[in-house]
């Protein structure tokens, strides 16, 4: 099966500190495949390279097949480079489009502290969204030139709303929601921008237990609707195992184990990650 | 679909609005005998002409600063920019020498004014069609100008965020003074000394051959260009550029993850911004009858941005509310503030020239300490949600007859 996303040897260094540390994985298309960790292993960081938000001081990441982003130390970061595979993307052309070009080729995602616009309407939040695809200039757009565009977004967005079972808050201050309820508008918010491989940044972040359960059958339920690829972090194990094809485990930026969720389940590294080395055994 | 409700009433009002100022602007030549406020020469129409410059000015800046979140200290720059370009495009050529007396004359004889003349003729409605025309042109490309030096001046300095962008845009248009006065520009912008003799807002007066003013359109003509102006800038920000702004205001990094192309969208504001401030700009060269750089400095800018706060940051109805208000203190109600006054044979103590200034910066801090949202918040003035109201009250009214 193809490759929604493929990451290859990506290190994401900050000064001296290493966040990922060649980083290597496959997101499958149509697939629900989970990157988890402890806290501070560089999840979010290793996301955020894919969404243009850091460029990666090394490595490669390609979408559907195509190299999107690709780096090579250089200059001062060369000196101080403490990963490997330095020189391996040296004569390849450096790539390192913004996060809004990397949106626009298919990739949407969410934050892990919710960012929604805070003074604007739950349907205001999720027109925006829609921008990105508007055909219309700045010109038809102030002057009408192009109602039914304007119409067409905003009766998807209606569709959407619809769909996500928000329709009924439309018209309320995104951040008047409750708390899964603003989880599910950024989702929705990010399925607006037609996207083909959706990052989830940990979604259940905050949710109680019951929240949980549905937001799984809620990434199950978009996956097959929209025909996506779902890629998330997570830190509720009981939702990682249970909508994950695969699995990686990273922990301070290197992979340690991938897997099915059974496989990485009983994975002694990962268990030592989670819950440490009891100090008889690591003496 | 709340918009579209919304619109005829609007325009309903502001046709209405401008068909009043006609009428207010006349009255006096109609009934004789009224009292000096609706005399020509009334300090009401000073006030009106500026506010209406300076309320398309303050829109073009909470656009910029309100809506897309950039704040921007160049608006006087831009205004600057707009001003020169429309003054130098319509003196007529037949005035050059004299306004350039200092540089042996004008380093181009190029007039708008005259370039129509000589399609339209130079007598009667000829000239004033020629007129009309260059004004509109010169306008447009006072916008453009402006816009320009935008778009150039954007391109390193939109890379900058909150007080860094006010820094640079504050020193762009300082620089840009001290440029316009430099002598060695002298036969183009005519160095430090004003530029005079094109067409300003009592050209619109319509007169009879010997000079008589017939309809008197010198307020009128101000408020038709800065509604048209501000108009379109509702239309855009009612658009879905205007709302991928208003995205950039609240959360730069969500709107670049949903797919607004930062750089893109805060250019075009920018531009956008400043074409309106350029048109602003000449619409004030117009207004004071001349083009001086030294007229544009950054207190001009200030001044605004302080409309703009006064108005509400987010707020188009609110910047116009905020400039009529604005400027009929600073020109007309708070004057006396200025000069000594007498009640009866008691002398008022602290009443002297720049007093003024000291109410004026007492009613700021008053403002930005307990009325930090302003006169409009974010809100807007809802003219078809208001007549609803009204409606409804009046029906209500019926009822219980």
């Amino acid at each position: 099966m193809a490759n929604a996303l493929h990451l290859e040897n990506v290190t994401m260094q900050f000064g001296g500190v290493v966040s990922v540390n060649n980083l290597t994985l496959d997101v499958p298309e149509h697939k629900i495949i989970a990157l988890i960790g402890p806290n501070g292993a560089g999840k979010t960081t290793a996301f955020n390279c894919i969404t243009g938000v850091y460029q990666p001081t090394n490595g490669l990441i390609e979408f559907m097949g195509k190299p999107m982003v690709r780096n090579h130390p250089s200059g001062k970061a060369a000196k101080a480079y403490k990963g490997e595979n330095a020189d391996k993307y040296i004569s390849e052309p450096v790539l390192s489009p913004t996060p809004d070009q990397i949106t626009g080729l298919g990739i949407a995602r969410t934050f892990q502290n919710i960012r929604l616009w805070k003074s604007m309407t739950v349907f205001e939040n999720v027109l925006i969204a829609k921008h990105l695809r508007a055909k219309q200039n700045v010109f038809s757009a102030t002057f009408r030139g192009n109602l039914a565009e304007e119409n067409r977004m905003r009766e998807e967005t209606m569709e959407l709303l619809a769909e996500q079972g928000l329709d009924g808050y439309k018209d309320e201050l995104a951040v008047s929601l409750p708390y899964g309820l603003q989880r599910r508008l950024e989702i929705a918010r990010a399925l607006a921008t037609d996207p083909t491989l959706l990052l989830l940044d940990e979604p259940a972040a905050g949710m109680n237990p019951q929240e949980t359960a549905e937001l799984a059958d809620f990434v199950r339920d978009i996956r097959k609707k929209y025909d996506l690829t779902v890629f998330l972090i997570e830190h509720h194990m009981d939702l990682v195992m249970n909508i994950s094809d695969y699995i990686y485990v990273i922990d301070f930026g290197s992979e340690i184990a991938q897997g099915k969720p059974e496989e990485v389940q009983n994975n002694q590294q990962v268990i030592e990650a989670y819950l440490g080395i009891s100090e008889e055994e690591a003496v | 679909m709340k918009q579209k409700r919304n619109i005829l009433p609007t325009l309903t009002c502001i046709t209405v609005l401008l068909l009043l100022v006609i009428l207010l602007e006349n009255i006096s030549s109609f009934i004789p005998g009224l009292p000096q406020i609706f005399q020509p020469t009334s300090p009401l129409f000073t006030v009106l002409k500026k506010a209406a410059v300076y309320s398309l000015v303050a829109v073009s800046m909470n656009l910029l600063n309100g809506f897309t979140g950039l704040f921007s200290l160049g608006q006087a720059g831009f205004m600057l920019l707009g001003a020169y370009t429309y003054a130098i495009l319509t003196v007529p050529a037949s005035e050059k020498a004299q306004v350039y007396y200092l540089f042996g004359g004008c380093a181009f004889d190029f007039s708008l004014v005259d370039m129509f003349e000589g399609i339209f003729g130079t007598s009667g409605f000829g000239a004033a069609l020629s007129m009309v025309l260059a004004c509109l042109i010169a306008l447009i490309l006072a916008g453009c100008v402006a816009g320009f030096f935008a778009y150039l001046i954007g391109i390193p300095v939109l890379r900058l965020k909150s007080d860094y962008l006010a820094i640079a845009t504050l020193g762009f248009a300082e620089i840009l003074r001290a440029i316009f006065q430099w002598q060695k520009l002298g036969p183009v912008t005519n160095g430090a000394n004003m530029i005079k003799g094109f067409p300003t807002f009592s050209s619109f007066n319509i007169t009879d051959a010997s000079g008589n003013v017939l309809l008197r359109l010198s307020t009128f003509v101000p408020f038709l260009i800065s509604s048209l102006c501000i108009i379109v800038i509702v239309l855009l920000i009612n658009s879905s550029y205007g709302r991928a702004f208003k995205s950039i205001r609240d959360d730069e990094i969500a709107a670049e993850a949903m797919g607004v192309s930062l750089f893109k969208h805060k250019m075009l504001s920018f531009v956008i911004s400043s074409f309106f401030a350029g048109v602003g700009g000449a619409l004030f060269a117009m207004y004071v009858a001349n083009a001086q750089a030294k007229a544009f400095t950054s207190v001009m800018t200030y001044e605004i941005l302080l409309i703009v706060v006064i108005g509400g940051i987010g707020s188009v109805s609110g910047s116009v509310l905020a400039t009529f208000l604005y400027v009929a203190c600073s020109e007309w109600w708070l004057r006396f503030l200025d000069s000594e006054q007498y009640i009866g044979g008691f002398k008022v103590p602290l009443l002297r020239n720049g007093f003024r200034m000291v109410v004026f910066s007492v009613v700021i801090m008053v403002i930005v300490l307990f009325f930090s949202q302003g006169i409009m918040g974010n809100r807007e003035i809802n003219i078809g949600a208001l007549l609803k109201k009204r409606s409804v009250k009046t029906d209500k009214a019926e009822r219980k007859e």
